[in-house]
Protein backbone atom coordinates (compact mmCIF):
# COMPACT_ATOMS: atom_id res chain seq x y z
CA UNK A 1 0.00 0.00 0.00
CA UNK A 2 1.23 3.95 -0.82
CA UNK A 3 1.07 4.36 3.43
CA UNK A 4 2.97 6.21 5.48
CA UNK A 5 5.19 3.37 6.05
CA UNK A 6 6.55 3.69 2.77
CA UNK A 7 9.14 6.79 3.23
CA UNK A 8 12.11 6.40 0.72
CA UNK A 9 13.01 10.00 -0.46
CA UNK A 10 10.15 11.80 1.32
CA UNK A 11 10.92 15.60 2.72
CA UNK A 12 10.47 17.66 5.77
CA UNK A 13 11.47 15.21 8.26
CA UNK A 14 14.26 16.96 9.47
CA UNK A 15 17.56 15.73 10.59
CA UNK A 16 18.37 12.10 12.13
CA UNK A 17 18.68 12.34 15.79
CA UNK A 18 20.61 9.70 17.41
CA UNK A 19 20.33 9.55 20.87
CA UNK A 20 23.77 9.04 23.11
CA UNK A 21 23.88 5.72 24.95
CA UNK A 22 20.67 4.87 23.94
CA UNK A 23 18.70 1.82 26.03
CA UNK A 24 17.16 -0.99 23.78
CA UNK A 25 13.89 -0.21 25.40
CA UNK A 26 12.59 3.19 26.55
CA UNK A 27 10.59 1.85 29.53
CA UNK A 28 8.96 -1.38 31.11
CA UNK A 29 5.62 -1.19 28.28
CA UNK A 30 8.11 -0.87 25.09
CA UNK A 31 9.67 -4.03 26.64
CA UNK A 32 6.12 -6.09 27.60
CA UNK A 33 4.64 -4.45 24.08
CA UNK A 34 7.83 -6.04 22.33
CA UNK A 35 7.82 -9.20 24.51
CA UNK A 36 3.81 -9.68 23.50
CA UNK A 37 4.35 -9.15 19.94
CA UNK A 38 6.85 -11.52 19.54
CA UNK A 39 5.22 -14.79 21.84
CA UNK A 40 1.71 -14.17 20.05
CA UNK A 41 2.79 -14.85 16.69
CA UNK A 42 2.64 -19.15 17.20
CA UNK A 43 -0.62 -18.72 19.06
CA UNK A 44 -1.84 -16.36 16.94
CA UNK A 45 -0.97 -17.76 13.91
CA UNK A 46 -0.41 -14.86 11.27
CA UNK A 47 2.73 -14.29 9.57
CA UNK A 48 5.26 -11.57 9.46
CA UNK A 49 4.40 -9.97 6.16
CA UNK A 50 0.57 -10.07 8.13
CA UNK A 51 2.35 -8.09 10.53
CA UNK A 52 3.83 -5.63 8.57
CA UNK A 53 0.49 -5.19 7.22
CA UNK A 54 -1.46 -4.48 9.94
CA UNK A 55 1.55 -1.78 11.04
CA UNK A 56 1.47 0.40 8.07
CA UNK A 57 -2.53 0.02 7.39
CA UNK A 58 -3.29 3.01 8.73
CA UNK A 59 -3.93 6.74 7.96
CA UNK A 60 0.00 7.97 7.11
CA UNK A 61 -0.73 11.06 9.55
CA UNK A 62 -1.31 8.69 12.29
CA UNK A 63 1.78 6.46 11.43
CA UNK A 64 3.95 9.11 11.70
CA UNK A 65 3.03 10.36 15.16
CA UNK A 66 3.06 7.26 16.82
CA UNK A 67 6.41 6.09 17.99
CA UNK A 68 7.96 2.46 17.03
CA UNK A 69 6.58 -0.02 19.61
CA UNK A 70 3.22 1.94 19.63
CA UNK A 71 2.65 0.88 15.86
CA UNK A 72 3.56 -2.38 16.73
CA UNK A 73 1.43 -2.80 19.94
CA UNK A 74 -1.22 -1.14 17.97
CA UNK A 75 -0.77 -4.46 14.93
CA UNK A 76 -0.91 -6.85 17.95
CA UNK A 77 -4.06 -5.31 19.24
CA UNK A 78 -6.01 -5.12 15.63
CA UNK A 79 -4.50 -8.72 14.49
CA UNK A 80 -5.84 -10.06 17.52
CA UNK A 81 -9.47 -8.72 17.01
CA UNK A 82 -9.25 -10.01 13.47
CA UNK A 83 -9.05 -13.24 15.14
CA UNK A 84 -11.66 -12.96 17.62
CA UNK A 85 -8.69 -13.72 19.98
CA UNK A 86 -9.37 -10.37 22.36
CA UNK A 87 -12.20 -8.06 21.99
CA UNK A 88 -11.78 -4.13 22.91
CA UNK A 89 -14.24 -5.21 26.05
CA UNK A 90 -11.89 -7.25 27.33
CA UNK A 91 -8.88 -5.13 27.03
CA UNK A 92 -10.90 -1.85 28.69
CA UNK A 93 -11.63 -4.27 31.82
CA UNK A 94 -7.64 -6.01 31.49
CA UNK A 95 -9.47 -9.32 32.14
CA UNK A 96 -10.51 -12.04 30.09
CA UNK A 97 -14.65 -11.79 29.61
CA UNK A 98 -14.85 -14.57 27.00
CA UNK A 99 -14.06 -18.17 26.66
CA UNK A 100 -10.56 -18.40 24.75
CA UNK A 101 -10.40 -19.53 21.36
CA UNK A 102 -8.66 -22.82 21.09
CA UNK A 103 -4.89 -22.13 19.73
CA UNK A 104 -2.49 -24.86 18.15
CA UNK A 105 0.86 -23.59 20.77
CA UNK A 106 1.98 -21.04 23.13
CA UNK A 107 5.35 -20.19 23.36
CA UNK A 108 6.72 -21.69 26.69
CA UNK A 109 10.06 -20.59 28.74
CA UNK A 110 11.80 -23.23 27.06
CA UNK A 111 11.58 -23.11 23.48
CA UNK A 112 12.15 -19.19 24.01
CA UNK A 113 15.70 -19.55 22.88
CA UNK A 114 15.50 -22.23 20.30
CA UNK A 115 12.57 -20.62 18.66
CA UNK A 116 15.04 -17.59 18.35
CA UNK A 117 17.95 -19.55 17.23
CA UNK A 118 16.28 -21.24 14.88
CA UNK A 119 14.37 -18.16 12.96
CA UNK A 120 12.39 -18.71 9.95
CA UNK A 121 13.96 -19.21 6.44
CA UNK A 122 11.98 -17.79 3.92
CA UNK A 123 13.84 -19.60 0.98
CA UNK A 124 12.07 -21.95 -0.60
CA UNK A 125 13.01 -24.46 -3.43
CA UNK A 126 11.69 -24.21 -6.76
CA UNK A 127 11.59 -25.72 -10.15
CA UNK A 128 11.45 -22.58 -11.93
CA UNK A 129 14.03 -20.94 -13.50
CA UNK A 130 15.17 -16.65 -12.46
CA UNK A 131 14.21 -14.78 -15.69
CA UNK A 132 16.80 -12.30 -15.09
CA UNK A 133 20.85 -12.66 -14.39
CA UNK A 134 23.04 -10.41 -12.55
CA UNK A 135 24.28 -7.35 -15.55
CA UNK A 136 20.58 -7.73 -17.18
CA UNK A 137 18.74 -4.25 -17.30
CA UNK A 138 15.28 -4.16 -15.32
CA UNK A 139 12.37 -1.95 -14.79
CA UNK A 140 10.65 -1.43 -11.41
CA UNK A 141 7.57 -2.09 -12.07
CA UNK A 142 4.60 1.07 -11.66
CA UNK A 143 2.43 -1.29 -9.24
CA UNK A 144 0.43 0.34 -6.75
CA UNK A 145 -1.61 -2.39 -4.89
CA UNK A 146 -3.89 -1.37 -2.17
CA UNK A 147 -2.44 -4.44 0.10
CA UNK A 148 1.20 -4.87 1.46
CA UNK A 149 3.94 -4.96 -0.85
CA UNK A 150 7.75 -4.30 -0.52
CA UNK A 151 8.42 -2.45 -3.45
CA UNK A 152 9.38 0.94 -2.21
CA UNK A 153 7.71 3.88 -4.63
CA UNK A 154 11.08 5.88 -5.35
CA UNK A 155 12.23 2.89 -7.12
CA UNK A 156 8.70 2.27 -9.28
CA UNK A 157 9.44 2.99 -12.99
CA UNK A 158 13.17 3.42 -12.98
CA UNK A 159 15.84 1.15 -14.27
CA UNK A 160 18.19 -0.26 -12.58
CA UNK A 161 20.72 -3.07 -13.27
CA UNK A 162 20.46 -6.86 -11.58
CA UNK A 163 23.07 -7.19 -9.11
CA UNK A 164 22.53 -10.43 -7.83
CA UNK A 165 20.26 -13.27 -7.94
CA UNK A 166 19.21 -13.78 -4.02
CA UNK A 167 17.37 -17.52 -4.37
CA UNK A 168 13.82 -18.27 -4.51
CA UNK A 169 11.97 -16.46 -1.47
CA UNK A 170 8.18 -16.08 0.36
CA UNK A 171 6.26 -13.47 -1.67
CA UNK A 172 5.58 -10.89 1.01
CA UNK A 173 2.36 -9.46 -1.84
CA UNK A 174 0.73 -12.77 -1.33
CA UNK A 175 1.62 -13.99 2.43
CA UNK A 176 0.20 -10.56 3.82
CA UNK A 177 -3.39 -11.73 2.11
CA UNK A 178 -3.09 -14.97 3.61
CA UNK A 179 -3.05 -16.26 -0.27
CA UNK A 180 -0.29 -18.50 0.63
CA UNK A 181 3.85 -18.16 0.23
CA UNK A 182 3.90 -17.79 -3.40
CA UNK A 183 7.36 -18.78 -3.46
CA UNK A 184 9.19 -15.75 -6.50
CA UNK A 185 13.00 -15.61 -7.71
CA UNK A 186 14.45 -12.37 -5.53
CA UNK A 187 17.36 -10.22 -6.83
CA UNK A 188 19.73 -7.47 -5.62
CA UNK A 189 18.80 -4.43 -8.08
CA UNK A 190 21.06 -1.57 -8.08
CA UNK A 191 19.58 1.89 -9.09
CA UNK A 192 21.93 5.52 -9.88
CA UNK A 193 21.21 8.53 -7.84
CA UNK A 194 20.55 9.83 -10.86
CA UNK A 195 18.21 7.96 -12.26
CA UNK A 196 15.78 7.58 -9.12
CA UNK A 197 16.16 11.64 -8.00
CA UNK A 198 17.16 13.44 -11.23
CA UNK A 199 19.87 16.59 -10.79
CA UNK A 200 19.07 16.43 -6.95
CA UNK A 201 20.50 12.98 -7.16
CA UNK A 202 24.27 12.51 -5.34
CA UNK A 203 26.03 11.43 -8.78
CA UNK A 204 28.39 9.32 -6.17
CA UNK A 205 25.46 7.41 -5.01
CA UNK A 206 23.94 3.80 -5.66
CA UNK A 207 20.49 1.98 -4.16
CA UNK A 208 19.97 -0.91 -4.12
CA UNK A 209 16.01 -2.61 -3.40
CA UNK A 210 15.57 -6.46 -3.04
CA UNK A 211 12.78 -7.03 -5.44
CA UNK A 212 10.76 -10.40 -6.32
CA UNK A 213 10.55 -10.99 -9.89
CA UNK A 214 7.11 -9.96 -9.80
CA UNK A 215 7.85 -6.74 -9.62
CA UNK A 216 10.47 -6.39 -12.67
CA UNK A 217 10.36 -6.08 -15.96
CA UNK A 218 13.27 -6.38 -18.52
CA UNK A 219 14.16 -2.75 -19.77
CA UNK B 1 7.12 7.56 11.93
CA UNK B 2 7.69 9.79 15.23
CA UNK B 3 10.98 9.50 17.10
CA UNK B 4 8.94 10.63 19.98
CA UNK B 5 10.86 8.19 21.64
CA UNK B 6 13.26 10.66 22.83
CA UNK B 7 10.78 12.88 23.86
CA UNK B 8 8.80 11.48 26.43
CA UNK B 9 12.07 11.57 28.12
CA UNK B 10 11.35 15.25 28.62
CA UNK B 11 7.51 14.86 29.80
CA UNK B 12 6.10 15.65 26.20
CA UNK B 13 3.74 13.17 25.33
CA UNK B 14 2.99 12.08 28.92
CA UNK B 15 -0.47 11.32 28.90
CA UNK B 16 -0.81 9.51 25.58
CA UNK B 17 2.00 7.52 26.92
CA UNK B 18 0.08 6.85 29.83
CA UNK B 19 -2.66 5.49 27.89
CA UNK B 20 -0.69 2.99 26.08
CA UNK B 21 1.04 1.63 29.17
CA UNK B 22 -2.49 1.01 30.22
CA UNK B 23 -3.39 -0.87 27.25
CA UNK B 24 -0.05 -2.85 26.82
CA UNK B 25 -0.41 -3.86 30.88
CA UNK B 26 -4.43 -5.03 30.10
CA UNK B 27 -3.80 -7.04 26.94
CA UNK B 28 -0.56 -8.93 28.84
CA UNK B 29 -3.29 -9.50 31.58
CA UNK B 30 -6.25 -10.65 29.03
CA UNK B 31 -3.82 -12.79 26.96
CA UNK B 32 -2.28 -14.51 30.27
CA UNK B 33 -5.92 -15.13 31.46
CA UNK B 34 -6.52 -17.10 28.24
CA UNK B 35 -3.35 -18.93 28.10
CA UNK B 36 -2.08 -17.44 25.40
CA UNK B 37 1.27 -16.23 26.25
CA UNK B 38 3.22 -17.37 29.48
CA UNK B 39 4.74 -14.28 31.23
CA UNK B 40 8.28 -16.15 32.22
CA UNK B 41 8.58 -16.66 28.32
CA UNK B 42 7.76 -12.79 27.69
CA UNK B 43 10.46 -12.30 30.28
CA UNK B 44 12.86 -14.38 28.67
CA UNK B 45 12.33 -12.23 25.63
CA UNK B 46 13.04 -9.67 27.00
CA UNK B 47 16.74 -10.52 28.72
CA UNK B 48 17.57 -12.01 25.56
CA UNK B 49 17.18 -8.38 23.79
CA UNK B 50 18.39 -6.51 26.63
CA UNK B 51 21.36 -8.77 27.92
CA UNK B 52 22.34 -11.73 25.47
CA UNK B 53 21.84 -10.53 21.93
CA UNK B 54 23.16 -6.76 21.18
CA UNK B 55 26.18 -4.88 19.11
CA UNK B 56 28.57 -6.40 20.62
CA UNK B 57 28.08 -9.54 18.54
CA UNK B 58 28.45 -7.76 15.79
CA UNK B 59 31.86 -6.14 16.74
CA UNK B 60 32.94 -9.80 17.70
CA UNK B 61 32.28 -10.56 13.81
CA UNK B 62 34.39 -8.00 12.54
CA UNK B 63 37.03 -8.33 15.18
CA UNK B 64 37.68 -11.59 13.63
CA UNK B 65 37.46 -10.56 10.18
CA UNK B 66 39.98 -7.79 10.23
CA UNK B 67 42.15 -10.48 12.45
CA UNK B 68 41.67 -13.24 10.23
CA UNK B 69 41.94 -13.17 6.46
CA UNK B 70 40.53 -16.78 5.77
CA UNK B 71 37.93 -15.93 8.08
CA UNK B 72 36.74 -12.34 6.56
CA UNK B 73 37.08 -14.08 2.96
CA UNK B 74 34.20 -16.94 4.10
CA UNK B 75 32.08 -13.66 5.68
CA UNK B 76 32.40 -11.88 2.46
CA UNK B 77 31.28 -15.13 0.25
CA UNK B 78 28.46 -16.65 2.36
CA UNK B 79 28.54 -14.18 5.68
CA UNK B 80 25.13 -16.18 7.31
CA UNK B 81 27.18 -19.72 8.42
CA UNK B 82 30.32 -17.51 8.90
CA UNK B 83 28.13 -15.33 11.47
CA UNK B 84 27.15 -19.37 13.44
CA UNK B 85 30.62 -20.50 13.41
CA UNK B 86 31.00 -17.52 16.26
CA UNK B 87 27.84 -18.94 17.86
CA UNK B 88 24.99 -15.97 15.95
CA UNK B 89 22.06 -17.00 13.88
CA UNK B 90 18.51 -16.79 13.85
CA UNK B 91 15.39 -14.56 14.24
CA UNK B 92 16.04 -11.89 11.76
CA UNK B 93 19.40 -13.06 10.78
CA UNK B 94 18.20 -16.02 8.15
CA UNK B 95 20.13 -14.94 5.40
CA UNK B 96 23.37 -12.13 6.26
CA UNK B 97 25.16 -10.50 4.08
CA UNK B 98 28.21 -8.89 4.65
CA UNK B 99 29.22 -5.76 3.22
CA UNK B 100 33.29 -4.33 2.91
CA UNK B 101 33.92 -0.94 3.12
CA UNK B 102 36.90 0.11 1.27
CA UNK B 103 38.64 3.73 0.37
CA UNK B 104 36.76 3.89 -2.38
CA UNK B 105 33.51 2.81 -1.36
CA UNK B 106 30.95 3.22 1.63
CA UNK B 107 28.30 1.16 2.47
CA UNK B 108 24.91 2.33 4.61
CA UNK B 109 21.75 0.18 5.29
CA UNK B 110 18.40 1.03 5.46
CA UNK B 111 14.92 0.04 5.56
CA UNK B 112 12.64 2.83 4.40
CA UNK B 113 9.55 0.26 4.45
CA UNK B 114 9.85 -0.79 8.35
CA UNK B 115 12.73 -1.76 10.44
CA UNK B 116 14.57 -4.31 9.23
CA UNK B 117 17.99 -5.39 11.04
CA UNK B 118 20.38 -7.69 11.82
CA UNK B 119 19.08 -8.69 15.31
CA UNK B 120 21.71 -11.80 15.96
CA UNK B 121 24.71 -9.35 15.51
CA UNK B 122 22.95 -5.77 16.21
CA UNK B 123 19.98 -6.73 18.04
CA UNK B 124 17.11 -4.50 18.15
CA UNK B 125 17.57 -1.48 16.50
CA UNK B 126 17.97 2.31 17.64
CA UNK B 127 15.36 4.42 17.61
CA UNK B 128 16.18 6.89 14.82
CA UNK B 129 16.89 3.73 12.45
CA UNK B 130 13.10 3.11 13.04
CA UNK B 131 12.66 6.89 12.23
CA UNK B 132 11.17 8.80 9.76
CA UNK B 133 14.00 11.44 9.08
CA UNK B 134 16.33 8.19 8.39
CA UNK B 135 13.87 6.10 6.51
CA UNK B 136 13.20 9.23 4.25
CA UNK B 137 16.55 10.45 3.16
CA UNK B 138 19.13 7.58 3.59
CA UNK B 139 18.04 6.87 0.17
CA UNK B 140 17.87 10.11 -1.26
CA UNK B 141 20.70 12.62 0.47
CA UNK B 142 23.04 9.81 2.55
CA UNK B 143 25.73 12.47 2.30
CA UNK B 144 23.37 14.80 4.44
CA UNK B 145 22.58 11.92 6.58
CA UNK B 146 25.93 10.77 7.26
CA UNK B 147 26.55 15.05 8.43
CA UNK B 148 23.75 14.36 10.76
CA UNK B 149 25.87 11.80 12.54
CA UNK B 150 29.75 13.80 11.84
CA UNK B 151 30.59 11.98 9.04
CA UNK B 152 32.40 13.67 6.08
CA UNK B 153 33.18 11.29 3.80
CA UNK B 154 35.55 12.47 0.75
CA UNK B 155 33.93 13.60 -2.38
CA UNK B 156 35.16 10.80 -5.07
CA UNK B 157 33.97 7.94 -1.98
CA UNK B 158 31.07 5.90 -3.89
CA UNK B 159 28.26 5.43 -1.52
CA UNK B 160 26.25 2.22 -1.61
CA UNK B 161 22.84 2.38 0.20
CA UNK B 162 21.38 -0.95 1.20
CA UNK B 163 17.44 -0.81 1.52
CA UNK B 164 16.58 -3.88 3.51
CA UNK B 165 12.90 -4.67 1.30
CA UNK B 166 13.23 -8.26 1.34
CA UNK B 167 14.71 -10.53 4.21
CA UNK B 168 18.01 -10.36 3.68
CA UNK B 169 20.07 -8.66 6.63
CA UNK B 170 23.09 -6.06 5.76
CA UNK B 171 25.51 -5.90 8.18
CA UNK B 172 28.64 -3.56 6.82
CA UNK B 173 32.20 -4.63 7.92
CA UNK B 174 34.29 -1.21 8.38
CA UNK B 175 37.76 -0.41 7.72
CA UNK B 176 40.17 -1.16 9.93
CA UNK B 177 41.70 1.40 11.63
CA UNK B 178 45.24 2.65 11.67
CA UNK B 179 47.52 1.93 14.18
CA UNK B 180 45.95 -1.56 15.54
CA UNK B 181 48.61 -4.00 13.82
CA UNK B 182 49.04 -6.89 16.12
CA UNK B 183 46.02 -6.43 18.35
CA UNK B 184 43.79 -9.08 19.41
CA UNK B 185 39.94 -9.53 18.21
CA UNK B 186 39.03 -8.97 21.78
CA UNK B 187 40.88 -5.68 21.78
CA UNK B 188 40.00 -5.12 17.81
CA UNK B 189 35.98 -5.75 19.11
CA UNK B 190 36.29 -2.47 21.64
CA UNK B 191 37.12 0.22 18.93
CA UNK B 192 34.04 -1.46 16.63
CA UNK B 193 30.75 0.62 17.09
CA UNK B 194 27.33 -0.26 16.30
CA UNK B 195 26.82 2.44 13.62
CA UNK B 196 29.99 2.10 11.90
CA UNK B 197 28.09 -1.65 11.18
CA UNK B 198 25.02 -0.06 9.90
CA UNK B 199 27.27 2.35 8.14
CA UNK B 200 26.86 5.63 10.25
CA UNK B 201 29.68 5.90 11.83
CA UNK B 202 33.53 4.73 12.01
CA UNK B 203 35.21 2.43 14.27
CA UNK B 204 36.60 4.20 16.76
CA UNK B 205 40.77 4.79 16.37
CA UNK B 206 43.35 3.68 18.93
CA UNK B 207 43.62 7.29 20.61
CA UNK B 208 40.03 6.98 21.02
CA UNK B 209 39.82 3.87 23.44
CA UNK B 210 43.29 5.27 25.24
CA UNK B 211 40.93 8.59 26.66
Amino acid sequence: MNGGQDLGGAHGHGPVKPEPNEPVFHGDWEKRAFALTMAMVMPGGWNLDMSRFARENRPPGEYLSMTYYQIWFAALETMLKERDLVAEDEIAAGHSLHPAKPVKRILSPGDVAKTLHRGGSTERDTNTKAAFKPGDKVRAKNINPLTHTRLPRYVRGHVGTIERIIGCHVFPDSNATGAGENPQWLYTVRFDGHELWGDEGDPTSQVSVDAWEPYLEPA
Amino acid sequence: MSDHDHDHHHGHDHSELTETQLRVRALETVLTEKGYVDPAALDLLIETYEKKVGPRNGARVVAKAWADPAYRTRLLKDATPAIAEVGYAGRQGEHIVVLENTPKLHNMVVCTLCSCYPWPVLGLPPVWYKSAPYRSRAVSDPRGVLADFGVTLPKETEIRIWDSTAEIRYLVLPMRPAGTEGWSEEKLADLVTRDSMIGTGRPKSPKDIAK
